[in-house]
């Protein structure tokens, strides 16, 4: 599969996710066109770019939320989108996704959160899912909040009972949208050592869209950079490497916080 | 992660089809402690054993605890319950954990995993104390009082100063809110009305052909409908469609933080919401009770036309004839009082709601049930007072 196409040949073998000539479109409105990228086995994958250009959208087409309007994902050479949609759920169980509200199922307990995927999906009895949630929410150091209502939670909790569900049927590859937006430092801080930890721990490979710059240097070791002008990706590398020499002034400039040349006479003027 | 099920191995691992039975095994020689473990440690097996607390008795405190795992095949988080059990039994008999052994992973992952259990507080149990249920009634019910009157004073000042034209709502609203609960609702109030006006009709003429009265199945169903029947059918259609529709909005809107946003911004939610909500069903139920005795008549009148021997002509007459107007007012004030029921208990439900998805469900359905069950209470209070006064 990965000799036929030459780019990918050139980019690793062993590519866990690929995204070639991705495009995706709201109607009309393209969002991102020609996008592509590959994500490594156990890598922390950071998506980039400024408010609006497209980062959350196309997480929603990596988790199969939005058909791409032309381009493929590939999960371990196999097209994400080409198959059934049977197919496409079959892999999507191999995904792990933390939205960014967490997204908690409001009429269910925390621990009922965590516990409904292996209800679904595992042959468990309940002792045995009982004991693998408290494992779960133990890992995020949830476990005394097993029976509360996510309404009981605060931000910072409920985004990490989101990460223990997402945990739930022992992805392959976890998914982060903005993790650590609406936490203060401390909390994000801490959520990033987490992060560290499943993926040494666990052996995930992470995907996260974000644009919080400490936290980006601090775990991620590859990413690529989104562009809203020109709809497509302007720069690939780990964040911190994007900062200190990347050819685009532009990504250099957001990466280390800086104005743009033309930005600071606009407002000095 | 570590699964090998869907052709899928984590490098480093060996591949293996079958699974083997996780197991282990406490060697004790002289202050060395060691679990020994072997097989495949994976959760989906639902077979991971327990390393009860008892298995550590009689080690002396401040010995170490260590692992073998050379015989280990593959592991996820299965191991990882496994070796949090025996952190706990660990830390509470005082012994040294050695995780050295460990594959580094899993070492990291239960540095994690806090050291003491947690065991959720089994639910006190509830005793009944009659005197405590019977104040916790009476304090909810004279807050929930305070909170009704108060919105009732919102929205009676607010319906005042609509009628002199000095209302601080805004127009778009109004009328947004009238097309729902007006021309929105004409056909189920047609539908609705029509059916009871034809039932009526049936009913009473199978009985009053008995007695060749053929013709006042035309006051049956004129004085049924126009002072019972039309106005609580159509204010039963309304608690259904749009007394639902305005708590579940409002309950949604306090979910998202909307209503928050019209407080702190000072636009009173009473005005902005509650008001144009409760009008628009105020303006429209009298005129869906009007149409809803029309329509309801002409039900009457096919069944009528159908099984007896009735003239259009004679239809009408009788009908006037049986029905004087003071009876129509009666059903227009009782609309309207069914008007500020529903839209002023919808409204208040929603304001009441909680947060989640799960509350706009109950939210909604309390609406209804509460509007449902409101009207007919209140009919029963109309046809005591018609009674009183001679209506």
């Amino acid at each position: 599969m990965s000799s036929a196409d030459p780019r990918q040949a050139g980019r690793g073998e062993a590519a866990l996710l690929s995204v070639r000539d991705l495009t995706l479109a709201f109607g009309s409105k393209v969002i991102q066109r020609d996008l592509s990228f590959d994500v490594q086995r156990g890598s922390i994958f950071a998506v980039m770019g400024g408010s609006g250009c497209g980062k959350s959208t196309v997480l929603q087409s990596m988790i199969g939320l939005l058909r791409p309007r032309a381009g493929s994902i590939l999960v371990e050479g196999d097209d994400y989108w080409s198959g059934t949609d049977a197919h496409r759920a079959a892999t999507g169980r191999r995904f792990g996704v933390l939205f960014q509200s967490a997204a908690l199922w409001s009429g269910l307990t925390v621990g009922e959160n965590v516990a409904l995927p292996m209800q679904m999906f595992t042959a468990l009895k309940a002792a045995a899912i009982r004991r693998s949630v408290k494992l779960k929410l133990g890992l995020v150091e949830l476990d005394e909040a097993i029976d509360l209502a996510p309404s009981e939670l605060s931000g910072g909790m409920r985004k990490r009972a989101g990460l223990a569900r997402a945990l739930a049927l022992e992805p392959d590859i976890l998914f982060f949208d903005e993790p650590s937006a609406g936490l203060d430092p401390i909390t994000s801080r801490r959520l990033d050592d987490l992060i560290l930890n499943l993926r040494d721990g666990l052996g995930a490979t992470i995907v996260l869209v974000s644009h919080e710059l400490p936290s980006l240097f601090a775990i991620a070791d590859d990413g690529v950079f989104l562009d809203a002008q020109t709809k497509t990706a302007i720069a690939h590398g780990a964040p911190a490497a994007l900062r200190d020499n990347c050819a685009n002034t532009q990504v250099r400039a957001f990466m280390g916080r800086e104005r743009l040349d033309d930005d600071s006479k606009a407002t000095a003027a | 992660m570590w699964k090998t099920s869907d052709g899928f191995a984590q490098t480093g691992l060996v591949m293996v089809d079958e699974k083997r039975l996780p197991t282990w095994q406490l060697n004790r020689n002289d202050g060395c402690n060691r679990i020994v473990l072997g097989g495949d440690w994976i959760a989906d097996i639902g077979s991971i054993p327990d390393f009860p607390q008892s298995s550590v008795d009689g080690i002396p405190p401040g010995q170490s605890l260590q692992f073998d795992t050379v015989d280990i095949g593959r592991w996820d988080t299965g191991l990882l319950e496994f070796l949090w059990d025996a952190k706990r039994a660990a830390i509470t008999a005082s012994l040294v954990l050695d995780v050295g052994a460990l594959p580094g992973a899993a070492s990291k992952m239960l540095a994690l995993l806090p050291g003491s259990s947690f065991e959720p507080r089994p639910a006190a149990r509830l005793r009944f104390r009659p005197l405590n249920w019977l104040g916790g009634q009476t304090v909810d019910l004279l807050a929930e009082l305070g909170t009704v009157t108060s919105l009732l004073v919102t929205i009676l000042t607010g319906c005042a100063f609509a009628l002199l034209g000095r209302a601080r709502m805004r127009k778009v609203d109004l009328v947004a809110n009238i097309r729902d609960a007006g021309p929105s609702a004409l056909i189920i109030v047609s539908v609705v009305n029509f059916l009871i006006g034809a039932i009526l009709a049936f009913v009473g003429a199978v009985q009053l052909r008995k007695f060749a009265a053929d013709v006042y199945v035309a006051n049956l169903v004129g004085l049924a409908l126009v002072r019972e029947m039309s106005a609580v059918m159509t204010a039963i259609v309304m608690a259904g469609r749009t007394g639902g529709a305005y708590a579940a909005r409002i309950a949604t809107m306090q979910g998202n933080e909307e209503i928050d946003a019209l407080t702190v911004i000072g636009i009173p939610v009473a005005d902005y919401i509650v008001l144009p909500a409760i009008l628009a069903l105020v303006v429209t139920m009298p005129f869906l009770y009007l149409y809803g005795c029309l329509v309801g008549m002409m039900g009457g009148f096919v069944v009528a036309f159908a099984m007896l021997t009735v003239t259009g002509a004679g239809y009408l007459h009788q009908t006037l004839d049986a029905v004087p107007f003071s009876q129509f007012v009666f059903g227009f004030v009782k609309s309207i009082a069914f008007a500020l029921l529903i839209g002023g208990t919808s409204c208040h439900i929603g304001l009441k709601a909680g947060r989640s998805a799960a509350d706009v469900g109950v939210a909604a359905t309390r609406a209804v049930v509460v509007g449902i069950v409101g009207v007919i209470a209140m009919d029963a209070i109309f046809a005591v007072i018609a009674q009183v006064v001679g209506i």
